[in-house]
């Protein structure tokens, strides 16, 4: 048996074959190379939809900020408290303090129907009335157009995400909500999170026009610290006054977003699989094809002595160097198809449309070209292991 | 079709070849028929006998009440023949992830309004005399393993009784099927008579109204009439008929169709660039063959017709084989538990299925049957 350095000559002479013979079976490499392609960009993208939304989703909480709401709702639409409630878990043990008082903001979450810009159909657009606190406890609020609305004032301002999607929202464009109609001052953003989809306005504004009287859905509280979470907790759930239950806001959106992106990469990958066997069906057969295309070759170069696992290994590089191929180009088509485009989604817990921007990360990249080099390996195999069994006789007598 | 055999030899000239590439077909019409599903089971559940229904919600969204009061106004609007009411419930049972739908309705109303639903006589009666009776549909029943005459605890997140309690137990007194297979059997039903007794606030007010009109023709016009009849009250609606509103519901998860659509065809191009190659190579590697054929007589269109019938057999044989897969695992239901009632696949799509495998087999024989139609004989010949 030869050395190693031999064996490695031997393949990359026979790797080498293959590949610059590769532009006479232009169309079967092709196929293959587009077919793998197609998957990978199948996937990443399907994939990159519950990665933009889980991101929203994610940037919407911090750690050191809280979520009150009524025990047993399990979003802030069906939470309720009256203003009693909310004060006394205002002035819980706990609650980050500035000279105004509290850091703590009551909310109202409701929904109003607005057209969709894309589809022109209605969905549920998320309305959110604040009190004064609700801009210090969500700090990574910017104005990035017109103002901020005017305290006590029927003046709105909206989620750049909700301008982007929904119909009406520009600054200057009025809202209607029965028979009251609130004109759109300012546009801001919230670091990419889940507020963007939001319109807001003084909590005092909203509740009568939803008959809402002097009540809430929740508190929303910045904490002293990230540790003194617990703290609050247990002075909130164990207060006999309140019926209410707490949150971390980064763990309150995390589970928000599970119901969806459970949905989005169960289907992902149930397609992509499907996919994916379709496309080593379409790389065995250009494998398959190349080998019967050089079937003298190889006997010839068996008949000098070339090892079969040099072959083997050679048509098995060749498959993968195609799968690569694809692998990259697909990932190209979806980092340019895909990443950043917006889009919008309905959040299955607070019934209301979520707004974000698909994300190709690297991790879902490198997924991509796992599968492909897995696809080329798959569909290498079987045609390299033929190409090494050839009898060398009977093929080099097919001259 | 004396000529099948001769088609039928092609075919297996190269067995492997043949048989990789009616796989990676079966595989495109495997997906077909996933894609056809979801589709369905995000967009489906508008029911034929939801033509002459309308739905009613408050104008400004789906979360606000209605009065009960509304219902005699409806129905004296000329051209309404009956109105009733559901409201969201927002119950769970047992864990948040078993989510399924209950609503309270008033039950001789709401069976008249819904005859998709089919439940015996025996079981309306019995719901009929039990107040805290309610009806489940029949793959909620199955999923829970619940019998007529068990008692089941639903934790509402909205709704809390008198007593403070969000807790409320029903009595299981009927399981209905659906009259056809795209008939949600998911949610309970339970008695607004004893909700609305029970609730500890918002007494009188419901969630939304579903109207059925004598002559569908007049559904727009009535419509409207309705729109009319309550504006400028403290409760503004807004109606539209039973399938653009759940149309409108799928429509918030996104644009379903168009994204269906951009995967079915990124797999099709795909799948018709492989298939494609295959059959222009072994249309190339057979020349000499044809050549031969045209020299003992056959004609152009012959030829053309030869290799046309050889793709088209390799796609249909490929595409029923996908669809027949598509079918026998869609029908096992829901792959994602519970997210997706109703996850199964149409009819129409079958034969849409089929279209497409007849249509793939044409393009992708076009180019190679057109080559081999142009042929000329000596040069032909001349290469073997």
């Amino acid at each position: 048996m030869a050395g190693p350095i031999n064996w490695l000559s031997q393949v990359s002479a026979v790797t080498q074959f293959g590949i610059l013979s590769m532009p006479q079976r232009r169309g079967s490499a092709a196929a293959a190379v587009f077919g793998i392609a197609g998957v990978v960009a199948v996937l990443v993208g399907v994939l990159s939809v519950a990665e933009g939304f889980r991101r929203a989703m994610s940037a919407s909480g911090s750690p050191d900020s809280a979520l009150v709401l009524r025990g047993g709702a399990d979003s802030e639409m069906v939470s309720g408290f009256m203003r009693s409630s909310t004060s006394i878990i205002a002035n819980a043990p706990g609650v980050a303090r500035n000279k105004a008082g509290p850091l703590a903001s009551a909310e109202l979450f409701v929904i109003i129907n607005l057209p969709k810009i894309s589809t022109g159909s209605d969905v549920n657009v998320p309305l959110r009335g604040v009190e004064r606190p609700a801009l210090v406890v969500r700090d990574n609020l910017r104005i990035v157009e017109g103002r901020m609305f005017e305290w006590g004032k029927d003046e709105v301002i909206v989620g750049v995400g909700a301008a982007r999607e929904f119909a009406g929202l520009k600054v200057g464009d009025q809202i209607k909500v029965g028979r009251y109609s609130w004109p759109v001052v300012g546009i801001f953003s919230a670091s990419g999170g889940a507020s963007e989809s939001e319109i807001w306005s003084d909590a005092a504004v909203l509740q009568p026009a939803y008959h809402r009287g002097d009540s809430f859905q929740s508190v929303y509280v910045k904490l002293s610290s990230v540790d003194t979470f617990n703290q609050f907790k247990d002075s909130i759930t164990t207060d006999p006054r309140l019926n209410a239950q707490v949150f971390r806001q980064t763990d309150y959106y995390a589970e928000h977003s599970t119901a969806v992106t459970k949905l989005v990469t169960t289907l992902g990958y149930l397609i992509a699989s499907l996919m994916a066997v379709g496309a080593v069906f379409g790389a065995l057969n250009t494998m398959y094809s190349s080998v019967s295309a050089r079937g003298r070759e190889i006997a010839t170069l068996r008949a000098l002595g070339f090892g079969s696992t040099a072959v083997v290994v050679s048509v098995m590089l060749e498959s993968i160097a195609l799968a690569l191929l694809g692998g990259l180009l697909g990932a190209g088509i979806s980092y340019v198809a895909f990443n950043g485009f917006h889009t919008a989604t309905m959040n299955w817990q607070s019934f209301s449309q979520v707004t974000f921007a698909l994300a190709v990360t690297p991790p879902l990249l490198v997924q991509g070209v796992v599968l492909a080099t897995l696809i080329g390996s798959v569909g290498g195999l079987l045609p390299a292991v033929r190409a090494a069994r050839l009898p060398i006789a009977a093929s080099l007598r097919e001259l | 079709m004396k000529f099948l055999h001769l088609i039928w030899g092609n075919l297996r000239r190269k067995k492997t070849r043949t048989i990789l590439t009616l796989l990676s077909i079966v595989v495109a019409f495997v997906l077909f028929g996933f894609l056809s599903a979801i589709k369905q089971a995000l967009t489906g559940g508008v029911v034929m006998e939801g033509a002459n229904r309308l739905i009613v919600r408050h104008k400004v969204s789906i979360i606000q009440m209605l009065p009960e009061s509304y219902k005699m106004r409806m129905e004296r609007i000329p051209g309404v023949a009956a109105a009733t009411h559901q409201t969201w419930f927002g119950g769970i049972y047992q864990d948040p992830k078993n989510f399924f739908m209950q609503n309270p309705v008033v039950p001789e109303e709401f069976m008249d309004m819904h005859p998709e639903m089919l439940l015996s006589p025996a079981q309306r009666q019995a719901w009929l005399t039990t107040r805290t009776g309610a009806i489940v549909g029949r793959s909620t029943a199955t999923r829970f393993n619940w019998k007529v005459g068990d008692k089941v605890p639903i934790r509402s997140t909205i709704w809390a009784q008198k007593s403070g309690s969000f807790i409320w137990e029903f009595d299981i007194v009927g399981i209905y099927d659906g009259k056809e297979k795209n008939t949600d059997t998911t949610p309970l039903f339970f008695r607004y008579d004893y909700f609305d007794e029970a609730r500890r606030g918002g007494t009188g007010s419901v969630g939304w109204y579903t109207i059925r009109v004598k002559d569908p023709e007049q559904a727009p016009v009535i419509a409207k009439l309705v729109d009319a009849e309550f504006e400028n009250s403290s409760a503004e609606t807004k109606t539209e008929p039973e399938g653009a509103f759940v149309q409108a519901w799928a429509q918030q998860v996104g644009d379903i169709a168009l994204i269906t659509a951009s995967i079915l065809s990124a797999v099709f191009f795909t799948i018709l660039l492989v298939t494609g190659n295959t059959i222009s190579q072994s249309v190339r590697e057979r020349t000499g063959e044809l050549g031969m054929l045209k020299a003992i007589g056959f004609t152009n269109v012959q030829v053309l017709g030869l290799v046309l019938a050889e793709s088209c057999l390799l796609a249909v044989l490929g595409g029923v084989a996908g669809l027949v897969v598509a079918w026998v695992m869609t029908s096992r239901g829901d792959p994602t538990g519970g997210l997706l009632p109703l996850f199964y696949m149409p009819y129409r799509d079958l034969a849409v299925g089929v279209a497409f495998s007849v249509a793939l087999g044409l393009v992708t024989g076009f180019f190679p049957a057109l080559q081999a139609m142009r042929l000329q004989v000596a040069d032909a010949l001349r290469k073997i």
